[in-house]
């Protein structure tokens, strides 16, 4: 059984059909990326799966249970974590706040000491800024942030949407590294990119997305020679 | 440089500029001329300023009410001055058996605690059924719908408060053991203004403690920045709303038994009017949404009150400025509503609403 399935789904925004039928599986310990051009569905497909939407049709499975059901605030008790697009930091709470929200859902006492002091071994930086509010850091810093907070609630399934989004390039191939680093400690990564290629250079699988639809399923290295996907996506004529 | 700025100004903002200098001129002149006459002595503004701090005290605990709301929901619960006076209201009753048995009388700390536990109890429920019966369902309305419904709410509580016990006025019992004065830095000042001073303040700290350093705190500043976010951390939002209204309920029943031991007379089922909008306008004056900030423009409003009618108004030869109190109060809110909307530790409120 894979561990999420998303089953055909269609979702509106209001009565704009914004996915129609999308259906993607992803299996334990594996990167999925979802590439796709603005619009295509991309975010909606992962605020489907995190809850924040409701699908009119089809259902969501994680280890054959349907997530549907549950509210989004109980999603993440089921082991999915999000970081959204555009970051999404507490601006107000300080670092450590916003990785103490992150293990919200998890009972006292249950290690997340030991996860915060993980976190600061991943990302130094914030250990620096350990007080400091979230709103005065650099964009590279927030992105560490909306990270280390979805991996406080010790997720199975972590949903990344646009991690590389408005970041310098020399941060991108850093949080590319980490998100390497997260998936062979063992968490399981559903990743939505603008970035193609980066995205494709690090995942076993990708879907590409169009108008609310998957168009192609292939494995990274198929999708990267692909030509639709070389000229679309990546900018190679 | 110059005329770019000049020809950026608008006539509204020029009559505007020139209201302020004006009414800052007024103010100073005011206040020199009653400076200038000595007509109080030092004991009798020590007097209004610690009366003003008791007052304000209580402003502020009522303001904390609207600000942790709009905080949470960006929406302003004019019905929260009727949730103060449910709990002063219900406690006139209690106060008064406690005072017929003698057990105000024998052990007045133990007797008020309890006043106050009831009145924030009775406050608390009936911000609970105002959340869940008019403002949940109305959570996606447009922003003016709620709004009205609040007022609509207000009427019934106060009118069902009216059916219930009579228009007439009640009040609260005498205090024994409150009603002696204290020495404090040489002037006298009355026992009941220092306890509730005292004990409001005490109860701003336990909130701010709770909202800086508890998990169920951090998680309602969490909401309040972001709730889609907040959600995705396993935040219920319901909860931590209800957890918000709950919050401004007690404080307001508590802040409803220290105007009744401060001020004991005057308890009918229009009372949370005046407080309720003071206490509003003392969480815009400090910055709405902004926690510290009721409770610093609370104490202020209590203290430009109580200051002003005898240090700015009389000064100018206005007679019979006690009664002006009121007036001073909307006056400061028209005047922060028109040149300092956002308080004065709030944010640019278009900021907020996204």
């Amino acid at each position: 059984m894979a561990m999420l399935e998303v089953n055909d789904i269609h979702t509106y925004y209001g009565n704009i059909h914004a996915l129609k039928g999308i259906s993607i599986t992803v299996e334990e310990g594996e990167i999925v990326t979802l590439i796709g051009a603005n619009g295509a569905g991309k975010t909606t497909t992962l605020r489907t799966i995190s809850g924040l939407l409701k699908p009119r049709q089809g259902n969501v499975t994680l280890w054959g249970e349907d997530i549907v059901q549950y509210a989004a605030h109980e999603v993440v008790f089921q082991g999915v974590a999000m970081v959204p697009e555009g970051r999404g930091v507490f601006a107000k709470l300080s670092v450590k706040e916003n990785l103490e929200m992150g293990a919200y859902s998890r009972k006292a006492g249950s290690g997340i000491r030991q996860d915060m002091d993980r976190m600061f071994a991943l990302f130094p930086r914030l250990e620096e800024r350990i007080g400091q509010l979230a709103g005065t850091l650099s964009g590279g810093e927030q992105q560490m942030v909306a990270t280390a907070r979805a991996l406080m609630a010790r997720p199975k399934l972590l949903l990344m949407d646009e991690p590389s989004m408005g970041l310098a390039p020399i941060l991108v191939d850093g949080i590319f590294d980490t998100i390497k680093e997260i998936n062979q400690e063992g968490t399981t990564v559903l990743l939505v990119e603008q970035n193609a290629l980066m995205a494709l250079s690090i995942a076993n699988r990708g879907y590409v997305l169009q108008t609310g639809e998957v168009v192609i399923s292939d494995s990274a290295e198929n999708l990267k020679v692909n030509e639709t996907v070389q000229k679309a996506y990546l900018g190679i004529d | 440089m110059l005329t770019r700025t000049l020809a950026r100004l608008s006539w509204v903002d020029l009559i505007l500029r020139v209201f302020q200098i004006i009414a800052a001129i007024v103010i100073v002149i005011g206040i020199v001329n009653v400076f200038r006459s000595n007509t109080y002595t030092s004991n009798q503004w020590a007097t209004l300023v610690f009366a003003g701090l008791a007052q304000g005290s209580i402003y502020a605990l009522i303001a904390l009410g609207y600000t942790l709301v709009y905080g949470i929901l960006l929406m302003i619960n004019f019905a929260h001055g009727e949730v103060y006076m449910a709990g002063a209201f219900s406690t006139v009753f209690l106060a008064g058996y406690f005072s017929n048995t003698g057990f105000l009388q024998s052990s007045p700390i133990l007797a008020i605690i309890i006043m106050i536990i009831f009145a924030a109890a009775v406050s608390t429920a009936i911000a609970l059924l105002l959340e869940r019966i008019a403002y949940r369902p109305l959570r996606n309305a447009p922003r003016l719908i709620p709004l009205i419904t609040a007022i609509g709410a207000s009427f019934t509580l106060q009118y069902t408060f009216r059916g219930l016990y009579g228009a007439e006025f009640k009040s609260y019992p005498q205090v024994p053991a409150l009603s002696g004065t204290v020495n404090v830095i040489g002037f006298d000042v009355p026992l009941v203004q220092l306890v509730v001073f005292f004990a409001a303040v005490g109860l701003m700290i336990a909130l701010y403690l709770y909202v800086e350093r508890t998990k169920s705190g951090k998680a309602m500043r969490a909401v309040s920045e972001d709730k889609d976010v907040a959600r995705l951390m396993g935040i219920d939002i319901d909860r931590v709303i209800v957890t918000t209204f709950a919050l401004g309920g007690a404080l307001a029943g508590a802040a409803g038994v220290f105007n009744g031991l401060f001020r004991p007379q005057g308890v009918f089922f229009f009372m949370g009017f005046f407080p309720g909008i003071k206490a509003f306008t003392a969480a815009v004056l400090g910055g709405i949404g902004n926690i510290p900030g009721a409770m610093i423009g609370g104490l202020m409003l209590g203290l430009i009150e109580s200051l002003g009618p005898n240090s700015i108004v009389e000064g100018l030869g206005i007679p019979s400025a006690n009664q002006l109190k009121d007036a001073i109060a909307f006056s400061v809110l028209v005047l922060i509503l028109i040149y300092r909307p956002q308080g004065i530790f709030g944010e640019r409120l278009a900021e907020k609403k996204a």
